[in-house]
């Protein structure tokens, strides 16, 4: 039970199968098709960044949507009973177990025109385009990644104490400041890690948006795209998303460490 | 949940996680292509069924996520057991980059396996298939359960093993009667996390799984993408119903299990 030597299978692995392959898109991105070194790949990037900002907007948007959505719902879970707590949130897993492409097909066949939304507006005399842009984009983003918003959120919450809340209450708080000076605080540590469990997949997915956006791309459309022709650009632009989500992870940790310090 | 809004805004939300599937579902069982009622037919099934491409794509999903969670298991259980005898900075390096896979953009985890496997192919003759898509599922499900595995060797009593010792078993005796029986809860929903992941998995498997080799998922994206195919709704119903009789029986086998503990 002292031995490192059962670790070393898995660190052989980590070397063959995670370290090399990310060398090697850093390998990539720095030279081009004759192995000599070049920046130019990054210069291709830039041509795409009009694409890298749209996927961080829609990421930000649907996130902002999702917490607002989830924040109520987490709350009213966690003060149910132990027992209907943990048949609610297998209810909220059933759909997260379903293959995502199939959740992203069934809002197509619903945004669809001639669709039941689309055929149900008309009805009212409303004519709208509800397949192939940005909103449909992000109904999808909110579908798929609504419970990864919840679940952290109502883990969080399902730990406060209602002793707290009473005491704030019976210590004269409105139930404006009682959210203010006891739920909201308490529940940052879940609103981190959901923020973190909804922004990284929405930024960097591919397919939602081939789906659901018509010619609009996201950024993870661009890469498979790029790759099929081009690995050297294909590389430079995954390493920039890569550098990018990890610099987000970073802030949202230290953002996390100084709530933390801060009670 | 007392208040009258907070139950109907939560029933909103419900309602929005679980429409669409029904929607997919009731529509899997029309009698027409299009989003007008045509009668109740069960022919989608049976085409389902028949239908030779997509029966071998799930067993190939099946075998691979077998495969791939059996091989992350005891790979990760070893390599948890070695790792946590690492020193402080060692050990929270290894786990860090043991973590890189989960923290990454899939999409990025998929190109740079692709890159790493197109370029040892060309150097040893193979081609991406069966094999690259195991190696690639193994590197994502092994993290998942050392995460598992991890925290039940920080609670082990290491004076277990020493009193096995003691008592006359050999290392291996002991390691196998003592030590796996008290990390088998980790060990177990390490299995269970790996297998889950595998099945669902497109993204790494679309970039490892070369031109020929199918996966249920992979095939999903074949049938559904820009385009409508009613098998796709047929097989959302079957997988749907599966889940859902999964989690049920988890749910309820788990209840009882905390009956008896309470007992």
């Amino acid at each position: 039970m002292k031995s490192k030597k059962p670790s070393i299978p898995y660190l052989g692995w980590m070397l063959v199968f995670t370290i090399v392959p990310l060398l090697m898109v850093l390998y990539y991105a720095f030279t081009d098709d004759t192995g000599a070194f070049t920046m130019e790949n990054f210069t291709n990037v830039a041509d795409y960044s009009h694409i890298f900002l749209y996927s961080l907007y829609v990421a930000l948007i649907s996130t902002l949507i999702c917490l607002v959505l989830a924040y109520p719902v987490s709350y009213s879970i966690s003060r149910c009973s132990e027992r209907k707590q943990s048949i609610i949130v297998m209810f909220l897993m059933v759909p997260m177990w379903m293959n995502f492409l199939l959740r992203v097909y069934a809002w197509v066949l619903i945004l669809q025109s001639y669709g039941p939304l689309d055929t149900m507006l008309q009805f009212f005399g409303i004519h709208l385009k509800l397949i192939g842009n940005t909103g449909a984009i992000i109904v999808g983003m909110v579908y798929e990644f609504l419970p990864f918003m919840i679940l952290p959120l109502h883990a969080v919450m399902s730990k406060i104490d209602d002793s707290l809340i009473e005491a704030a209450q019976d210590l004269g708080c409105s139930g404006v400041y009682v959210f203010r000076k006891v739920i909201f605080p308490l529940s940052i540590p879940g609103i981190i890690s959901g923020v973190t469990m909804v922004f990284v997949p929405t930024a960097s997915t591919f397919l939602v948006a081939q789906y659901l956006g018509g010619d609009q791309l996201m950024i993870g459309d661009v890469i498979e795209r790029v790759f099929q022709f081009n690995h050297n650009t294909g590389s430079a632009i995954a390493l920039v998303l890569m550098v990018v989500i990890l610099g987000f992870l970073v802030f949202m940790n230290r953002f996390g460490d100084k709530e933390a310090v801060g009670r | 949940m007392k208040k009258k809004g907070q139950k109907i805004y939560f029933a909103v939300i419900m309602a929005f996680l679980y429409l669409p599937i029904v929607y997919l579902i009731a529509y899997s069982f029309n009698d027409g292509k299009t989003s007008v009622w045509k009668g109740f037919t069960m022919k989608w099934y049976t085409a389902l069924f028949n239908d030779a491409q997509i029966m071998g794509s799930l067993y190939n999903t099946l075998i691979i996520a077998l495969l791939a969670s059996v091989i992350a298991t005891v790979l990760g259980t070893l390599a948890s057991i070695g790792i946590y005898n690492f020193k402080g900075g060692v050990r929270s390096a290894i786990q860090n980059i043991s973590n890189i896979p989960i923290v990454n953009p899939e999409i990025v985890t998929g190109v740079s396996l692709m890159l790493l496997f197109t370029f040892a192919g060309t150097m040893m003759g193979f081609e991406m298939g069966f094999v690259t898509v195991l190696l690639a599922h193994i590197g994502f499900c092994t993290p998942y359960v050392i995460l598992n595995v991890t925290p039940r060797i920080k609670q082990m009593d290491s004076s277990l093993y020493e009193a096995a010792l003691d008592l006359g078993c050999s290392p291996v005796q002991a390691f196998f009667k003592v030590v796996l029986h008290e990390l088998m809860p980790g060990i177990f929903s390490g299995f269970l996390i790996s297998f889950t992941y595998s099945l669902d998995d497109f993204v790494i498997t679309y970039f490892t799984r070369g031109s020929r080799f199918q996966t249920l998922p992979v095939q999903i994206y074949t049938m559904t993408h820009q385009r409508i195919n009613p098998k796709a709704n047929a097989l959302s119903a079957l997988l749907f119903v599966t889940v859902l009789v999964i989690l049920i029986i988890s749910n309820i086998v788990s209840s009882r299990k905390d009956k008896e503990a309470a007992r």
